[in-house]
């Protein structure tokens, strides 16, 4: 095979691997994590609203409390939490732990389960 | 002795010796977040509702501003490393990918400085 036909990546999307359980979780790894570069924004504007003054913060909560602002602060919690929680994952498998197919699998249900649970206490606590 | 022909090595299409730094500075920073977001996310449960003298109150201490200031630096360098991985992995062509980067990088940068200075001026003013 000439150099210029090797694969690139991502040849794990297509059909030369089958989706599984940890492949759509590392693909998601990667979506939440740009999700949240997208959600800065929302960090920023509301501290640079503190920053302008109370009219501007009262506006700024305003907005993030309207229907939408808070379907996207919902979906940035749980983004926050997947990424937080299977970063945590990939951390211990840059140790070296973890790798055995059924921990990795075990692992990864527990990042699923951990940031919806997490999520929807955060919503609990802090419901508007 | 390399395998890679002069010709490849020349185009530079082979390693920058730099990796290493970049997933280390990943991992660190990785390290980093995980006690200040746990922080800013409890944080945040107590103060998203309110009002604009106890959130100044709230920022005015300088330990909160200074966790603040070390999360948003933290979190945009962090966002960075993390941006360039995944346009090197699916942006093509190569001008597409280094155009992508460098705005991403510029505007994360502009971003984190600031959302530094605001926080700054909340916590000083209080």
């Amino acid at each position: 095979m000439s150099a210029k036909q090797r694969p690139l990546s991502p040849f794990m999307i297509g059909p030369y691997y089958k989706p599984q359980m940890t492949s759509i979780l590392s693909i998601t790894h990667r979506a939440t994590g740009a999700g949240l570069v997208v959600g800065t924004l929302f960090l920023v504007y509301w501290l640079v609203s503190a920053a302008r003054g109370p009219g501007f913060y009262e506006q700024a909560q305003t907005v993030l409390g309207s229907i939408l602002g808070q379907l996207l602060l919902f979906l940035w919690t749980w983004a926050l939490l997947y990424h937080l929680a299977n970063g945590i994952r990939h951390l211990f498998w840059d140790a070296g732990y973890g790798f055995a197919l059924q921990d990795a699998a075990k692992s990864g249900w527990a990042v699923v389960w951990s940031s919806i649970i997490l999520t929807l206490l955060c919503w609990l606590i802090a419901a508007p | 002795m390399s395998i890679r022909t002069p010709l490849a090595r020349v185009r530079g299409l082979g390693t920058a010796k730099d990796g290493t730094h970049h997933w280390w500075v990943q991992r660190v920073t990785s390290i980093m977040l995980v006690p200040l977001v746990l922080w800013f996310i409890v944080s945040l449960l107590s103060v998203s509702h309110a009002d604009y003298e106890t959130f100044r109150h709230w920022l005015g201490n300088p330990i909160r501003a200074g966790l603040m200031v070390a999360l948003l630096a933290t979190t945009f360098y962090h966002a960075s490393l993390g941006m360039q991985v995944i346009y090197e992995d699916y942006v093509r062509p190569e001008g597409a990918k280094f155009v992508a980067l460098l705005v991403t990088q510029v505007l994360l940068f502009l971003l984190g400085a600031v959302s530094i200075v605001a926080v700054l001026k909340v916590a000083l003013a209080a």
